[in-house]
């Protein structure tokens, strides 16, 4: 049963990949990389990673289609339509190539199977980590930090310094939006409350030629 | 779309189940899936909703921008501050061991703290990336609100 999902999933991702390649329309495109992420995030439930799947339901389906498609009002919704071009075999080849290297590396017999409990990736930390988070049967002392979901202990105890890290990279890019797109807007609001007798606007031709013509500079008009 | 009875009064309906399913992910997050990424997110879609359906000065007024910008910078002072916290409790930076009697405790309370910070934080910045973005529009066309105020 898990297999056939796995396929139907994974077939339907790479169905959504072709089209995201082959689609003009943007609006089409932000539409079908919705789907994508929703069919990824399938995917992770089926490992078991529901935080995971959470996530990119929330992030990748939900809210970056949002942005997507307010930034489509801004850029118009058709792409320009490519030449193919013989450059274009290279990367192509090479694409080719690491994905062959990357399935030949899969079939080797030394690899340890998936959620092999055994394999070296699950045999140094994991374990301590575990039996901090989740109290063990039979085992009625008080674990180190006791919380049910190991993801959550994982993220904000033993990794509290990477998740410090993404939350100032989430700050950052906030702070960066703001500087690069949020300034013109606060610049005018402030002329509202100061009056228009500031110098040099960089401003839309539109409002700034009406604010000029208060201020008697009226470059434009 | 303000014109769109049936996408008001759902969208009337489904805001405060959004915003309250955000807040049990941000707190449920110890027990199941979810934590402050997540939940941050949920809780910006709500706004993002509103935004979209009862325009974005409407939105603007429920949610202002300088306390998204607030929000931006408490969500981080609140995980750096528990991280300064557990240091004057005589731990090292994010030990939250010290936070209170037992380490289990402590534990809890401290993963709460950051995960209220996280967010805090998200939720933030996603109104406000969306805020700006959608604001940007206004820019270049016609901008009733401007010719109201001058």
């Amino acid at each position: 049963m898990e297999g056939i999902l796995n396929i139907i999933l994974l077939g339907g991702m790479a169905v959504t990949a072709i089209a995201i390649a082959k689609m003009r329309n943007l609006f089409v495109v932000t539409m079908l990389s919705g789907i994508y992420s929703l069919l990824s995030a399938g995917i992770f439930v089926l490992l078991d990673a529901v935080d995971v799947a959470f996530t990119e339901a929330a992030v990748g389906a939900g809210i970056t289609t949002v942005l997507f498609l307010s930034t489509l009002i801004l850029v118009g919704r058709e792409a320009k339509p490519r030449q193919f071009r013989m450059q274009a075999i290279l990367p192509f080849l090479l694409v080719l190539a690491v994905g062959a290297g990357l399935i030949f590396a899969s079939l080797d017999p030394n690899m340890p199977r998936f959620g092999d409990p055994n394999s070296p990736a699950n045999q140094r930390l994991a374990p301590e980590f575990l039996a901090d988070s989740v109290p063990q049967v039979g085992n009625e002392a008080p674990t180190r930090v006791g919380i049910p979901n190991i993801v959550t202990t994982t993220l904000a105890s033993y990794r509290g310094y990477d998740t410090l890290g993404e939350v100032v990279v989430i700050f950052t890019a906030g702070i960066a939006v703001l500087i690069l797109l949020g300034a013109a807007r606060r610049r005018r609001e402030d002329e509202e409350l100061e009056g228009p007798e500031t110098g040099a606007k960089p401003e839309p031709p539109k409002e700034d030629s009406r604010m000029a013509d208060a201020s008697k500079e009226a470059p434009g008009s | 779309m303000r014109n769109h009875l049936v996408l008001r009064v759902i969208a009337k309906l489904l805001i405060p189940f959004i915003l309250v399913f955000a807040l049990y992910v941000q707190f449920h997050g110890d027990y199941g899936p979810g934590g402050g990424f997540q939940a941050g997110v949920i809780f910006a879609v709500a706004f993002i909703l509103y935004a979209l359906i009862y325009g974005l000065e409407n939105a603007r007024r429920v949610m202002p921008p300088t306390w998204l910008r607030a929000g931006t910078a408490l969500g981080v002072l609140i995980y750096a501050g528990t991280g300064i916290a557990t240091m004057f409790l005589g731990g090292k930076f994010l030990d939250y061991s010290r936070l209170a009697h037992d380490a289990s405790h402590g534990q809890h309370y401290g993963i709460i703290a950051v995960e209220f910070g996280v967010g805090l934080t998200v939720a933030s910045v996603m109104v406000t990336i969306f805020f700006v973005f959608a604001g940007r529009q206004r820019l270049t066309d016609e901008d009733p609100d401007e010719e109201n105020g001058a």
